[in-house]
């Protein structure tokens, strides 16, 4: 029932034990089960399909059903310790807002996202001319969910003009390695799959 | 009022030890005697009450695995098999019995008639003692948490300390969220469904238009008819009759009924139910008036009216919960507008910022409010994987009976 994706010790790394953690479009709850049982974390989730929130219910973790876009209004401020979204910042209507509530809820946000800055994905769209498809971008852009896809610069703008405070910047590759981006974001942009983010407010 | 019911039973349910000797299904009353009588809200203490309630499996040992099941606005005790007053089944079939969700192999499943009711728990059609004739009017006004103050009597006198889950739909769920908020600690998981932490002036409203049908009716006599030897049936079945069409949906009529026509093929030009709907909800209605009594009516809509859980609490519903240590699962249906998703998710907000474990789910639905009663797979679901894990937890890991 349990997978434990590649990424997810990477994400449990940016998790003190013990911490009040929410993960934003927590799926069958597989992430929130690995930190609970990785980090003794106290756990919730929110998860847009009955699916993924019975599935989780079912493992005896507390999840609502809810939209991130709408829904985070809902949770107090500083509610939580970490609030997480993982691979799912370029799925929502307004991303700017959802990464805004995440860090009025929690002291801290952890976003994970896949690099459209990606050689490969560059690669792509200038070699085909047509909207990249790689294994992290494996749907065609008419079925995709995907509609603020953003790379590692865009994000690193994004928190400059929202004045966050960057903690943790890495890049994973689909085994799971991180690699700090360092000095040179240019070079992450290009060479990272995956760019994950530990954000504090200034 | 006590010796009613063909299965009374004052020693209280048997414990799981004798194996096959216990009948899974029973009904008992417990009495709260004039020594330690029941305080109201509203202010007067009240003594004798009896409470009638049925109980299905069995209890184990630790008196780890009792349920309470808490019923809605016309519902009773008989949560399943026959029920020998009105001879009708059980009104969650769906929810309860062997291998279903609130499965009576693994839990002791209890479910009294609440406060005010009819269905053998002290109400407005038993006798005053003071006056040797039935309350009537004279029954004390009472609320949620009175008819919760009743139950917490009869789980005490069960000696059970802690409620494995505590549920129920639409008033019941009012229930739930007394239950946790008052007795936190003897509540180990929640399951409010379909319900709201206060009624809505819309709520209010359909009560009142029920209220004034009952106290139009001339055979109500100002509540004492069972001197008058009547029944404000008229009243009570236009009650009904409203109220029923809050507990569908549009669709949910409109699919069973559209414009049809009721065993004719013209409309008649007068007032009989030439429509499906009408014939329908008359027999509602008159089918009503058979089982329930018009003064419970009135008393328990009432106590409803009067639900605002915030109001104790400052108007901040979130402060009735902090500290809790209960666990909820609250689920609402997309097309109930009596009990609609956003009141149900303003108790989940509360959780949320009381810091509780809270889950939810809005199941789709075109049922209206009493897809709670039906057989929703969803809501079975999602309920059914809370109280495993739950029961999990609770080393609740084998079954009471053997199937």
């Amino acid at each position: 029932m349990s997978g434990i994706r590649s990424d997810f010790p990477v994400l449990a790394g940016m998790v003190a034990p013990g911490a009040r953690v929410l993960d934003i479009g927590c799926g069958d709850g597989d992430l929130l089960d690995f930190l609970q049982r990785e980090r003794n974390i106290d756990g919730r989730g929110m998860e847009l399909s009955q699916d993924g929130v019975n599935a989780s219910v079912s493992r005896g973790l507390s999840v609502v059903q809810g939209d991130a876009d709408w829904d985070l209004a809902d949770y107090p401020d500083g509610a939580f310790d970490v609030v997480i979204l993982s691979q799912s910042l370029q799925v929502l209507h307004y991303p700017r807002l959802v990464l805004e509530q995440m860090l009025r809820i929690g002291l801290r946000a952890i976003v994970s996202f896949p690099n459209f800055g990606y050689w490969r994905v560059r690669w792509d769209l200038a070699t085909s001319g047509r909207m990249p498809l790689t294994s992290d971008l494996p749907v065609p852009w008419y079925d995709t969910a995907n509609i603020h896809l953003c790379t590692i610069l865009d994000f690193l703008a994004l928190c400059e003009a929202m004045d966050l405070r960057i903690e943790q910047g890495l890049t994973l590759d689909r085994k799971g390695n991180a690699r700090p981006i360092g000095a040179n974001p240019g070079l992450a942009n290009l060479l990272g799959e995956q760019g994950v983010f530990l954000l504090q407010k200034r | 009022m006590t010796t009613e019911g063909n299965a009374a039973d004052k020693s209280g349910p048997a414990v799981a030890n004798a194996k096959g000797a216990v009948p899974t299904s029973s009904h008992h009353f417990f009495t709260i005697s004039e020594e330690a009588p029941l305080t109201l809200d509203s202010g007067p203490t009240l003594a004798p009450v009896t409470v009638a309630y049925q109980t299905h499996g069995e209890l184990n040992q630790d008196k780890s695995n009792a349920i309470l099941v808490c019923h809605a606005l016309t519902g009773d005790q008989f949560l399943t098999g026959r029920n020998h007053l009105t001879d009708r089944p059980g009104w969650w079939e769906t929810m309860v019995g062997p291998g279903k969700t609130l499965d009576t192999d693994r839990y002791f499943i209890i479910c009294s008639n609440v406060l005010g009711g009819c269905m053998g728990t002290t109400g407005p059609k038993d006798i005053d003692k003071e006056t040797g004739k039935p309350f009537g009017l004279n029954f004390p006004v009472i609320t949620i948490a009175d008819m919760v103050r009743l139950q917490k009597r009869l789980i005490d006198h069960l000696g059970i300390e802690q409620l494995f889950c505590v549920t129920g739909g639409s008033m019941g769920g009012m229930q739930v969220l007394q239950w946790a908020a008052n007795y936190p600690d003897q509540v180990y998981v929640a399951a409010p469904i379909a319900t709201a932490a206060r009624h809505s002036a819309q709520n209010i409203g359909f009560h009142e238009v029920g209220r004034q049908a009952i106290m139009a009716d001339p055979n109500w006599h100002n509540g004492d008819y069972y001197s008058h030897g009547v029944v404000p049936k008229r009243g009570l079945a236009v009650a009904r009759m409203a109220a029923h069409i809050t507990y569908l949906s549009e669709a949910a009529l409109q699919n069973k009924f559209d414009r049809n026509l009721q065993d004719r093929t013209k409309v008649s030009f007068g007032f009989d139910a030439d429509f499906q709907v009408e014939s329908y909800l008359r027999h509602q209605g008159s089918s009503f008036v058979d089982r329930f009594d018009a003064n419970s009516y009135l008393y328990i809509t009432r106590a409803m009216d009067y639900f605002d859980m915030a109001a104790e609490y400052d108007g901040i519903l979130a402060n009735a919960f902090r500290g809790t240590k209960t666990e909820f699962c609250i689920v609402s249906f997309t097309s109930d507008w009596l009990y609609p998703t956003t009141e149900n998710k303003a108790i989940v907000r509360a959780l949320n910022a009381a810091a509780a474990r809270v889950s939810f789910v809005e199941v789709e639905s075109d049922k209206g409010h009493d897809a709670f009663l039906l057989d929703e797979p969803e809501m079975f679901t999602t309920l059914g994987g809370f109280l495993r894990a739950a029961a999990a937890r609770r080393g609740l890991t084998s079954p009471t009976r053997g199937r």
